[in-house]
């Protein structure tokens, strides 16, 4: 049997496929595999996409991955939704707006479910994202589960950010303390065809003027679009592209590889010295700790300390 | 959570446009544990593999409620072949005559569920045939 790696690079979609699921799972093989993909990425632009349940994110995608199609590129469409905190388990219907799609082998999409994690985006999609960056997708677009306004993940992950908005979802105030606005480097006002829309255009267009402190090199431009009928998309997509080329223009991009790294190098660093830690204890000890906080005989913070002890 | 969830497609080949049943199902699968990738309504073969495919899945659950079963089910189970997907499990819900149900067996489908069977006995059955296939 051919390598599995080696059948992703070259394009095989069902090596694709698998090469994610082993990622995605932290398989037993994960970690040789990224050992062997890592140096390929770097070449993909990602796309981050988000905004409140209902404003129309899984349309807009498929409208954005067809213009990219029109202009040529190759597509990666990563969409995560929920996981139940009850069941594990999780409903994905992000193809159902994207059957169009169907059939064009420069699309991949692939359905995640976030399985614990918060932030809307699940905690393996950054892998998967360098999964089909290496397999040659020059834009990877991400569509996070829709919960709404504290979705700065996305912002961390992708080079470029939309955040979408539509008419009739509360009132000016709702714009004005949403912090997600602070993490659009495009803005989208989606449905612009609804009563409200134009409103909802001036009131952002008087938040993005009242931002305070110097005046950033980049404003983020306002693009109204339909996804329904894909009208404004042409415009959305010639913005994204004008953000990443202000990134390589700029320092900007480097300074955000740089960071977005550090913060995943963290995180592993993080998982590992907890698990090598409690290896080390012992369960009976962690056991021990935990039973003397339930019967408040010490504190949190006095109780990681008394584990820390000895340690380097 | 160390036992990594089953992936499991449904989807409705054909064109009637009766999605109630595969939606329960679809929940009822989410809340047993599964992550199920819902494609919707009025899928072609073609379509149903390819996301099978992208989607790495473990098994697919058909509804089809029109009749055509005999024509839509042996096209997906030779597009499966054809694109090596002959590992994914395949069932097959919604009304399928008694009369029926051997010859889309003899074709590899894994279980036919009709109308009233309970959902949790659904998910049980899909569970217990993957399962027992991993155990292999």
């Amino acid at each position: 049997m051919n390598d599995l790696l080696e059948r992703a690079l070259a394009g095989e979609r069902r090596a694709i496929a698998r090469l994610i699921s082993i990622l995605e799972d932290d398989g037993p093989r994960a970690r040789e595999l990224m050992a062997r993909l890592y140096p390929r990425t770097g070449q993909a632009r990602v796309v981050g996409v988000t905004g409140a349940p209902g404003s129309g994110k899984s349309t807009l995608l498929l409208q954005m991955a067809r213009e990219y199609r029109r202009r040529d590129m190759t597509v990666g469409i990563v969409a995560v939704d929920p996981s139940s905190p009850f069941s594990g388990g999780a409903l994905l219907g992000d193809r159902i707006r994207m059957q169009a799609l169907s059939g064009d082998p420069g699309v991949f999409l692939r359905s995640m479910a976030s399985r614990g994690s918060l932030g809307g985006l699940a905690r393996a999609t950054s892998k998967v994202i360098w999964a089909l960056d290496a397999c040659g997708y020059r834009r990877v677009l991400v569509e996070t589960a829709g919960v709404g306004q504290t979705e700065y993940d996305v912002a961390r992950l992708a080079h470029t950010t939309v955040v979408l908005q539509v008419p009739g979802l509360g009132d000016d105030i709702q714009a004005l303390k949403a912090g997600i606005l602070e993490i659009a480097d495009v803005l989208v006002v989606n449905k612009a065809d609804l009563p409200g829309a134009e409103q909802l255009v001036a009131t952002l267009q008087a938040v993005l003027g009242l931002r305070s402190g110097p005046t950033p090199a980049w404003q983020p431009p306002l693009i109204k679009t339909v996804a329904t009928t894909g009208n404004g998309v042409p415009e959305l997509i010639d913005a994204v592209e004008h953000h990443m080329a202000y990134l390589s223009q700029s320092d900007r991009m480097q300074a955000q590889a740089r960071a977005r790294v550090a913060e995943e190098l963290e995180e592993i660093l993080r998982i590992e010295l907890l698990r090598r830690a409690r290896a080390r204890w012992g369960e009976e000890r962690y056991r021990q700790a935990v039973e003397r906080l339930v019967n408040r005989q010490v504190d949190p913070y006095t109780a990681a300390e008394e584990l820390l002890e000895g340690e380097g | 959570m160390s036992q990594k969830p089953y992936r499991i497609l449904i989807a409705k080949p054909g064109l009637d446009g009766h999605d109630r049943g595969a939606k329960v199902i679809a929940k009822a699968l989410r809340d047993g544990g599964f992550e199920v990738i819902y494609t919707g309504l009025r899928q072609t073969p073609e379509m149903i593999v390819e996301a099978a495919l992208q989607e790495d899945v473990q098994a697919i659950g058909l509804s089809i409620l029109s009749g055509a079963h005999m024509t839509l089910v042996p096209r997906i189970m030779n597009l499966l072949r054809q694109r090596g997907l002959d590992d994914v499990l395949v069932f097959v819900g919604g009304i399928i005559p008694e009369e029926d149900i051997p010859a889309l067996l003899e074709l590899g489908v894994r279980g036919v569920f009709g109308p009233g069977i309970p959902t949790d006995e659904v998910v049980a059955r899909i569970r217990g045939e993957l399962a027992a296939r991993e155990g292999r």
